[in-house]
């Protein structure tokens, strides 16, 4: 499943020409009219009301720590929708060379007050209303008093970091927990500095800035949404995986065991101890992740990203390609954990320092 | 006499809009006081007031306020002295330090609490033939936050906090494992991990026998796989 969004997520969100040609053969665009996103509606309103026939699947998407997550779902499908539709109705009409839909004559300026002011104070109104509503509907579980050597089980963190506690799974506290979320912050904090297409500005536009919003939705949709759908929905007790319509087993077993790189190349290839010396046992992951920060971003730039390249100039090209390497990394190594089994790729746990 | 640049003043204000705005923001007013001003400060020049509304004369405080507040003169009436102004100074700054001092003062006494509701971090655990060979026991582990197996040949204590991030994993009896729920982490018996993100097996507390027969628990003492400290014999209690 979600090797398939992967798979599918650049063909919907071409970021360069090449994906953006497919995506106009393959008619997807047509996702973004008013039938593709009734269609996209019925389809998750008969999953979920189909799902709710299921006991097990009732248990999960209606326990009230869950509902704003079904809620959640609904909502970024739709502003997903919603402004892709205004951006591709908007690209139609750069086409034709008529002005987008956002341009209000005469002099393209709408006025703050009454204009923006009233739809502020309705949307305030109306979120009011909505709060009160659901905190009388849906009352707040409360569970036993806090006792640091009884952790239940499972133990979720909330809803808007169940993204970091996923990532966790996979990398080493440090990683995870502390240097993704501040790269996060950071990258997000640098895109006006690394995108200076002054297209697009003040009007909702896919085709003048494909990269960006490509990026952004992957980073957005696959890379936080998805990964807090995974750990409301399928992770039961003591962390383990399970499908939508799966009974939550405590007992389930799941043969997860996990195994450094290091004891791939040495235990399994060569047919020997583990070396002594921390640094040659560590050898192969120093080399795969010096190669991937050092070898993968003048290669992009000779290839695949050529024309950015000459475009951002040497540093920014950096800094961006950092990021995204990063943002990639994620993926690839739940890839890894999932197929080989593979705990960390540098493990020096004498030194806490595992990658 | 007053000297020439302050006399000027109010003229130059009304030259000025900019700052005319900020003294009041309203010109007659300003040319009122400015005319005022002329009338009581150079006393040989006879200038008649243009306008029938002011006041012929105006308490003399007032009228020190109102030019101080135009253009750039000092609010305060009387300038501090630099002697003063030290001796103040000081005073703020021993105030200041007097202040933090106490704030972290009792920060630090709070750190060192008159009663501790904390279990002893050293304990007595029972007697060895209390656990049974392969067996994990939890009976301490709400209280002390320490497993107690016991192999064949040995027994020992093991850390309650998950080496991910520190919550607590169960012992699942039938799948003879420690399991977090947390993150999913999985160590055995032994405490070695071997599922999951967690770096490096549980810890090993320090175990020895009292003088009465019962297995005392340090748990001061850690002892880590991955430096090699469970060969210590510290770490384990031979049976």
């Amino acid at each position: 499943m979600l090797t398939f969004i992967l798979l599918t997520f650049f063909f919907i969100f071409p970021p360069n020409d090449w994906f953006y040609k497919w995506n106009k053969k393959f008619k997807l665009d047509l996702i973004w009219t008013n039938k593709g996103g009734i269609l996209i509606l019925l389809g998750l309103l008969t999953f979920f009301l189909f799902g709710l026939t299921d006991e097990n699947f009732k248990l999960i998407a209606l326990k009230p720590d869950n509902v704003p997550i079904v809620g959640l779902i609904f909502l970024v499908a739709f502003f997903t929708w919603l402004s892709m539709k205004q951006a591709t109705e908007n690209d139609k009409r750069i086409d034709n060379n008529e002005k987008v839909n956002e341009y209000h004559d005469p002099d393209d300026k709408v006025l703050t007050w009454p204009d923006l002011v009233y739809i502020e104070l309705i949307a305030l109104v109306l979120c009011t209303v909505l709060l009160v509503v659901w905190s009388i509907a849906l009352p707040a579980p409360l569970e036993q008093p806090a006792n640091p050597t009884l952790s239940p089980n499972p133990s979720k963190a909330p809803w808007y970091f169940l993204g970091l506690q996923e990532m966790l799974v996979y990398f080493d506290p440090w990683i995870a927990g502390v240097l993704f979320p501040t790269l996060m912050l950071i990258g997000l904090m640098a895109i006006p500095y690394l995108d200076t297409n002054k297209e697009g500005v003040g009007y909702y536009s896919f085709k003048q800035r494909k990269m960006a919003v490509s990026f952004f939705m992957f980073g957005w949709l696959v890379l936080w949404v998805l990964l807090i759908v995974i750990g409301t929905f399928l992770r039961g007790p003591n962390w383990n995986f399970f499908g939508p319509f799966e009974y939550w087993d405590i007992h389930k077993l799941e043969p997860l065991t996990n195994i450094n790189l290091s004891d791939y190349i040495y235990i399994i290839w060569f047919r020997s101890g583990l070396p002594e010396n921390i640094l040659l046992r560590e050898i192969g992951g120093f080399i795969l992740i010096l190669g991937y920060f050092l070898i993968l971003p003048p290669l992009f730039a000779k290839t695949m990203l050529k024309k950015l390249y000459q475009k951002l100039g040497n540093f920014r090209y950096s800094v961006f390609i950092i990021l995204i390497l990063f943002a990639m990394s994620l993926p690839i190594k739940m890839y890894l954990r999932w197929l080989f089994n593979l705990k960390y790729i540098i493990a020096i746990p004498e030194y806490f320092f595992n990658i | 006499m007053l000297p020439l640049d302050e006399q000027k003043k109010p003229e130059n204000n009304l030259n000025n809009p900019e700052e005319m705005d900020k003294s009041s923001g309203n010109p007659e007013e300003l040319q009122q006081e400015s005319s005022d001003s002329k009338m009581n400060f150079g006393e040989k020049n006879d200038v008649v007031p243009d306008s029938p509304k002011v006041p012929k004369t105006m308490p003399e405080k007032d009228l020190t306020k109102k030019r101080a507040s135009i253009g750039k003169g000092s609010i305060l009436a009387e300038p501090i002295k630099r002697r003063s102004f030290f001796s103040w100074l000081t005073l703020a700054w021993l105030a200041f330090t007097a202040a933090t001092g106490t704030f972290f003062g009792i920060m630090l006494r709070f750190m060192f609490p008159n009663v501790l509701f904390e279990p002893k971090q050293t304990f007595k655990a029972g007697y060895p033939d209390d656990y049974n060979i392969g067996e994990v026991s939890v009976n301490l582990k709400e209280k002390y936050g320490v497993w107690i197996v016991r192999s064949t040949e040995e027994i020992y204590a093991l850390s309650t906090v998950c080496t991910h991030l520190g919550c607590t994993p169960n012992w699942l009896k039938n799948e003879n494992k420690f399991k977090c729920p947390c993150h999913g982490s999985g160590f055995r018996k032994t405490g070695i991990n071997f599922e999951g993100p967690a770096p490096r097996p549980l810890e090993r507390f320090k175990i020895s026998l009292a003088n009465d027969g019962q297995i005392l628990i340090d748990k001061t003492k850690k002892f880590a796989y991955e430096k090699g400290q469970w060969s210590d014999p510290e770490s384990y209690l031979m049976v």
